[in-house]
């Protein structure tokens, strides 16, 4: 019996220090989640922004240590770096994520104060940029937030006919409202939605459509 | 057109088809009777002898279970006894050491009292002087009346006043011989009680002796008992096994209880530690962590009790040298005290981190976090919980210890439980093949009891001509009923 004792434990002892080691060999999976969120600046939509305010402190509260989040704007020319106005990548210690937290968010308060109407909608460009910077980040699931109306309006020489390579990620329109010709023939809403998922789907994404801000919890249940 | 539409154009009336291929098929079948009513049989009887032969070979194994489990048991008790007696001789004999060490001093002390007491005794015998035998005569003549002589009557005086200051002085020696004497009395008094509690104590002390002696004897009773392997040693071992089983495993369920608070306890902090964003496999480090922290203090309080000989796990810190297993011991305390101040430490990080994690919450919330309640009772209590937990993870060793010992017996029984059932399963798995196969055979004759009943009818036909011809050839005797008897006989295996 003693000697049952001491084999037995030596067995647990073993699997219990064997355990960890297998998996961490076997899973390099990242989980961590990266967030773009494409803020529509332009005329017709500006009034929404406030609304864009409660969504970031969601992601705030929600993101964990590691994961990262950029809040992008989608103007005239969104394909641009410039047009990033606040990222990060919150760090692995609790205590420092939740500081950059705040600060993040006294950014974006700002930029919501600040920010000026643009006279066109470059959605496909902010996507783009979207694409590029969580590519670049390299999180283990990405999501593209689009806060915006899908009303795109390009200015006179801008191409955006380039295919989406959005394999991997999941992309969200969120509080997508309805203009005054939607409300006329609501066709037009079924087709611009329907656009943009055809979109999603044709570069490998995944699309999804949340109006109700109530209901954010959604956007991260694949 | 398919199969069935030509089968029933052999012939233009379909019914008349159905009625040829009826006929065939029962032909066909009447054929096959004997070699399929052959083949089932076989079947039925390799389906019965495979199942009994394996029926056989667990029920063997079933009892080669049963004896090692029976030895295991007994060797256990055993053990178990053997344990019991050790700790009982040891308790004896501290006992012993204890009590009767110090029985020459007792004797000593016994013997002064008893010298003092004697003394006293000789002292107190000592009876006070009476008074001088002169004073009656004294008295005598004091009591003579004076007649008027003022010499007689002044001499008379000056004796009576000497009587007087005599029989004070010698009333006053009395007294003080009797205070005396009293004095020796009521000092023997503390002397008499010191000896009656002294006495007291060694009458405690040897039926102490005895109550420890009659528990030696049941321990050695059951000892005896487990030795000579009896079926009622065997039954009290096992009974006693699967209560041990039940009840160790209801603690073990409270301890990983306790170990599931301990991990909440410290996970948060953890990932303060080692990073909240790594993972190993599908798990978190810090949650990982956190559990080898507690798996470590787990491990930490096993050699604690091992090295105390409170369980026997690990028998080579049980057979360690007493010094070498008294370091031991002092290491491992140490190392479960620096365990604990960690937990208690990560505890008071936890409190701090989900204070400001709440406070970021209110804010992205729009409450102002100066709302936040700021009592110290929680965080103080964490951090005692955070330091008690691992001390008190350290007496899972005991259950632990019971849990496996016992789970050994429990997990034997349940075994050859199993064997048993699956032995009872595979004979009647045999047995229902076997009949299964009779069945079959008998349904297979039902389908084909025209045939039977036509073959029947033309070898009762066949056999009365045989009779017959048997009789015109014969001329008849007593022996003629043997003449039907093949005829019987083969009735009888057409019938079969």
């Amino acid at each position: 019996m003693k000697g049952g004792h001491k084999k037995l434990f030596a067995w647990i002892l073993a699997v219990l220090m064997i355990w960890p080691a297998c998996f961490a060999c076997s899973d390099s999976k990242s989980h961590t989640k990266g967030v773009y969120l494409l803020l529509d600046t332009s005329g017709t939509y500006k009034v929404e922004l406030k609304k864009a305010r409660a969504l970031i402190n969601y992601l705030l509260g929600t993101l964990q240590p590691g994961d990262t989040l950029a809040v992008g704007r989608i103007d005239t020319g969104s394909f641009s770096e410039k047009d990033i106005v606040a990222k990060v990548t919150f760090d692995d210690r609790p205590s420092v994520a939740n500081n950059q937290k705040r600060a993040f968010m006294q950014k974006i308060d700002k930029f919501i104060k600040s920010s000026a109407r643009s006279r066109y909608t470059d959605i496909s460009g902010g996507l783009l940029q979207a694409i590029e910077y969580l590519n670049e980040v390299g999180p283990g699931s990405k999501y593209i937030l689009i806060f915006s109306d899908l009303q795109e309006e390009l200015a006179e020489g801008y191409v955006r006919d380039v295919p989406f390579q959005l394999s991997g990620f999941h992309v969200v329109a969120l509080n997508v409202t309805k203009l005054r010709s939607d409300i006329r023939d609501p066709k037009n809403y079924m087709r611009r939605v329907e656009q943009w998922r055809q979109k999603t789907e044709k570069g490998g994404g995944t699309w999804r459509v949340i109006n109700d801000l109530e209901r954010l919890d959604a956007i991260f249940k694949d | 057109m398919d199969t069935t539409s030509i089968l029933l154009q052999i012939t233009p009336i379909p019914f008349l088809s159905i009625v040829i291929w009826g006929l065939l098929i029962l032909a066909a079948m009447y054929l096959a009777r004997k070699p399929f009513h052959r083949s089932v049989g076989a079947l039925g009887r390799l389906v019965r002898n495979a199942m009994r032969l394996a029926a056989a070979s667990v029920v063997q194994a079933e009892k080669r279970l049963e004896t090692r489990n029976r030895e295991v048991l007994l060797k256990a008790g055993l053990d178990h006894a053997e344990r019991h007696l050790e700790r009982e001789f040891d308790r004896i004999s501290q006992a012993v050491n204890r009590d009767l060490e110090s029985y020459p001093k007792l004797q000593r002390n016994l013997q002064e009292t008893l010298i003092k007491l004697e003394e006293d005794y000789r002292s107190s015998t000592e009876i006070p002087q009476s008074l001088p035998d002169w004073v009656k005569v004294i008295e005598a003549i004091a009591k003579i009346k004076p007649n008027g002589d003022h010499m007689v009557a002044n001499m008379l005086e000056e004796i009576h006043q000497t009587l007087a200051e005599q029989h004070k002085t010698a009333l006053d020696r009395h007294r003080k011989d009797v205070a005396q004497r009293h004095g020796i009395l009521s000092r023997m008094l503390p002397v008499w009680r010191g000896m009656h509690k002294t006495l007291e104590g060694l009458e405690k002390s040897i039926s102490s002796l005895n109550l420890r002696a009659k528990r030696i004897d049941q321990y050695m009773d059951e000892y005896q008992e487990t030795r000579r392997q009896t079926d009622t040693a065997y039954r009290t071992l096992s009974s006693s096994s699967l209560t041990q089983f039940f009840i160790s495993g209801l603690v073990l369920l409270v301890a990983i209880g306790g170990a599931v608070i301990n991990f909440n306890l410290i996970a948060l902090p953890m990932s303060e530690m080692v990073g909240g964003a790594s993972y190993i496999g599908p798990y978190k480090t810090s949650d990982v962590a956190g559990l080898v922290i507690i798996c470590l203090e787990i491990c930490t309080g096993l050699f604690l009790m091992e090295s105390l000989r409170v369980t026997r796990l690990f028998p080579i810190i049980g057979s360690m040298d007493d010094r070498m297993r008294k370091n031991f011991f002092w290491i491992a305390l140490g190392l479960l005290t620096i365990l604990a101040g960690v937990e208690s430490a990560l505890a008071f990080m936890r409190d701090r981190i989900a204070a400001d994690m709440e406070a970021l919450r209110q804010t992205l919330a729009g409450v102002s976090p100066g709302s936040m309640a700021t009592s110290i009772i929680p965080t103080v209590g964490q951090m005692v919980m955070g330091f008690i937990l691992p001390f008190i993870l350290t007496f899972v060793a005991i259950p632990l210890e019971s849990f496996v010992a016992s789970s050994r017996t429990v997990l034997g029984v349940v075994a050859a439980w199993s064997l048993r059932t699956v032995a009872f399963f595979l004979r009647l798995a045999g047995n229902l093949g076997f009949y299964l196969g009779r069945f079959l055979a008998n349904l297979y004759d039902l389908l084909i009891f025209p045939a039977l009943w036509l073959e029947g009818v033309v070898v009762r036909a066949m056999s009365r001509n045989n009779a017959k011809e048997t009789e015109r050839e014969q001329p008849p005797s007593v022996e003629d009923g043997q003449g039907y008897a093949p005829a019987a006989e083969g009735g009888k295996e057409v019938a079969e």
